[in-house]
């Protein structure tokens, strides 16, 4: 297995980009994933006894089109009229092969490929589904694992979304810059909620997710080689591997969430952090702040802060302030009145996710964090009734339990005296 | 004399790498290198950080102009390197433009390193 070890990665590393131009020639997601099977089973036979290509992407290109393009030629000649029209198009194709390798195309290509799995007219499931589908060639029974659905529903999910994809015709010209610019926001937007589902709790079995963030970031990464001056795309990725290089230390051997305060930083992924610390300095030289990079350099100032006490709650207030302007949310707000509770007092805090009550009333994390600013000013029957409700909100179990303990602790308090306890963060 | 081995390899395959096949290779890695060093022949060994993370600097205009990504031109080949240790981009970029005052023409490539190693350095 892990002789061949180099062989899977290097099948999975070509992938987005032979996908890309199989699409480009064939223009249909089924064909173009069946010339990719074809394509890598040929690999599995030659690779191990030739050695890899010099270019295995170009190899797998090159071969998955001869093999589609004979079954294209099959098909025609079951045919009681042979599309010869359709056959010397094919031939066109040929002779175009050697620009199209040559890189000039192949940025537009899998942006293309990406663009067309978020297509609008998708629920943001189907979009998540198809992408790991078609772009990373995860199987089916692989993401249905981590939707914690059936095969068969999965299967059934992936079969709708490439119809819907293929009425809705994404033109195959080469984009504008606007055209470009909106793709690449659209796609971006899809590799971050590939992210979020395996890194949100929200149900399910978090071995099985983590798949999803590794797929998340290796697809950022790709957008990152292909837009390489986009600070937005810096800004992703490294909020991607910022997140992620905590994953060690967010759930204890029990499952249970550990909080960010509470994490044993010693399990923080150096690696991941300092590449996202690095690639955030390079998206801070364009000087075009947007909401990745100000999420990306929250996690940052976390990630580097040696302690959860050495944390800037200072830098991270401003930081929050800056997202509110650039996409304001009561959620956002709700995250810098955690930094508020620590630069100017539980007070201020309070008096800031206040109004954003009527907005929030069905969030369980508001609740959380009101309970825990009530308790910190010894208002203990308020911050009872605000776990209360925190509890009837939680999404997990072990959110709820995290709730009890906070109770817990307010009741020995309550009896101990005038204690307080710290108010937790939701970031996790 | 002294060499410098430079790593050359598809970073399309190498960051399809499981984690525990990259541990597996950089384990065998480390055990190649365990050997030089106990005959006292190996020096600093460095990871690089993908290329995406690399910021290059044009000394052949005036003034040199800043690029995203990794150097990339054919015609030029690598001559050497130097190991800086900065606060951050801003500080190694000031380093590499007050190189290219004394030495224009080219490039140099910044690029962080993920894994340092100075086996030479001696305890």
């Amino acid at each position: 297995m892990t002789d061949l070890g180099w062989l899977d990665a290097a099948v999975t590393g070509a992938r987005p980009q032979v996908m890309a131009a199989l699409l480009r020639y064939f223009r249909d997601l089924d064909r173009a994933e069946e010339a990719f099977q074809e394509a890598s089973l040929k690999a599995l036979k030659s690779w191990p006894q030739n050695g890899p290509p010099r270019d295995p992407a170009a190899w797998l290109i090159m071969v998955g089109r001869n093999v589609a393009i004979d079954a294209l030629r099959r098909e025609r000649k079951s045919e009681a009229l042979p599309d010869e029209h359709a056959i010397s198009d094919l031939d066109d194709a040929e002779s175009a092969l050697a620009d199209r390798l040559d890189d000039a195309h192949y940025r537009d290509d899998i942006l293309r490929l990406l663009f067309i799995c978020c297509h609008p007219d998708l629920p943001a499931t189907q979009q998540i589904a198809l992408a790991l589908r078609v772009v990373s060639g995860l199987t089916v029974p692989e993401i249905a694992r981590a939707f914690l659905v059936s095969e068969a529903a999965m299967e059934q999910r992936i079969t709708r979304a490439k119809r819907r994809v293929g009425e809705a015709e994404v033109p195959f010209e080469t984009p504008g810059a606007v055209e470009r610019s909106q793709r690449l926001g659209a796609v971006a937007a899809m590799v971050y909620l590939i992210f979020n589902e395996g890194y949100s709790a929200s149900g399910g079995d978090a071995h099985v997710r983590l798949p999803l963030c590794e797929e998340a970031i290796r697809l950022a990464r790709l957008l990152l080689k292909l837009f390489q001056s986009e600070p937005e795309i810096l800004g992703l990725t490294a909020l991607l591997l910022l997140q992620h290089a905590r994953s060690a230390a967010r759930l204890d051997a029990d499952g249970a969430i550990v909080l960010l305060e509470d994490q044993d930083r010693n399990l923080w992924n150096k690696g991941m952090i300092a590449e996202g610390t690095a690639l955030i300095d390079k998206a801070m030289r364009h000087r075009r702040p947007g909401p990745y990079q100000v999420q990306a350099a929250i996690a940052a100032l976390h990630a580097t802060a040696e302690v959860w006490d050495a944390t800037d709650w200072g830098q991270i207030d401003l930081l929050y302030s800056t997202l509110e302007q650039l996409q304001p949310s009561p959620v956002v707000t709700l995250n810098r009145a955690v930094a508020v509770s620590k630069v100017r007092g539980a007070e201020a805090a309070l008096a800031m996710i206040e109004p954003l009550a009527p907005k929030l009333s069905g969030y369980f994390h508001f609740f959380g964090l009101k309970g825990a600013l009530l308790s910190q000013l010894g208002r203990a029957p308020e911050a009872r009734e605000a776990f209360g409700r925190a509890i009837a909100l939680a999404r997990t179990a072990q959110e709820a339990a995290h709730i009890r303990l906070h109770l817990d602790k307010l009741g020995d308090e309550g009896r101990a005296g005038a204690k307080t306890i710290g108010s937790k963060s939701k970031v996790t | 004399m002294k060499y410098a081995v430079l790593c050359y390899h598809s970073e399309n395959v190498v960051c399809a790498w499981s984690a525990e096949h990259d541990a597996e290779i950089m384990a065998k890695i480390a055990v190649v290198e365990e050997r030089w060093s106990k005959a006292k022949k190996l020096g600093p060994v460095a990871r690089l950080m993908p290329t995406t993370a690399a910021t290059t600097l044009r000394k052949d205009n005036e003034p040199p102009v800043v690029l995203d990504g990794p150097f990339a031109e054919t015609k030029e080949q690598l001559l050497g390197f130097f190991v800086v240790d900065c606060s951050g981009l801003e500080e190694a970029l000031a380093f590499a433009k007050e190189l290219a005052d004394v030495n224009p023409g080219g490039a140099y490539e910044v690029r962080p390193i993920g894994y340092f190693f100075d086996w030479s350095a001696g305890t």
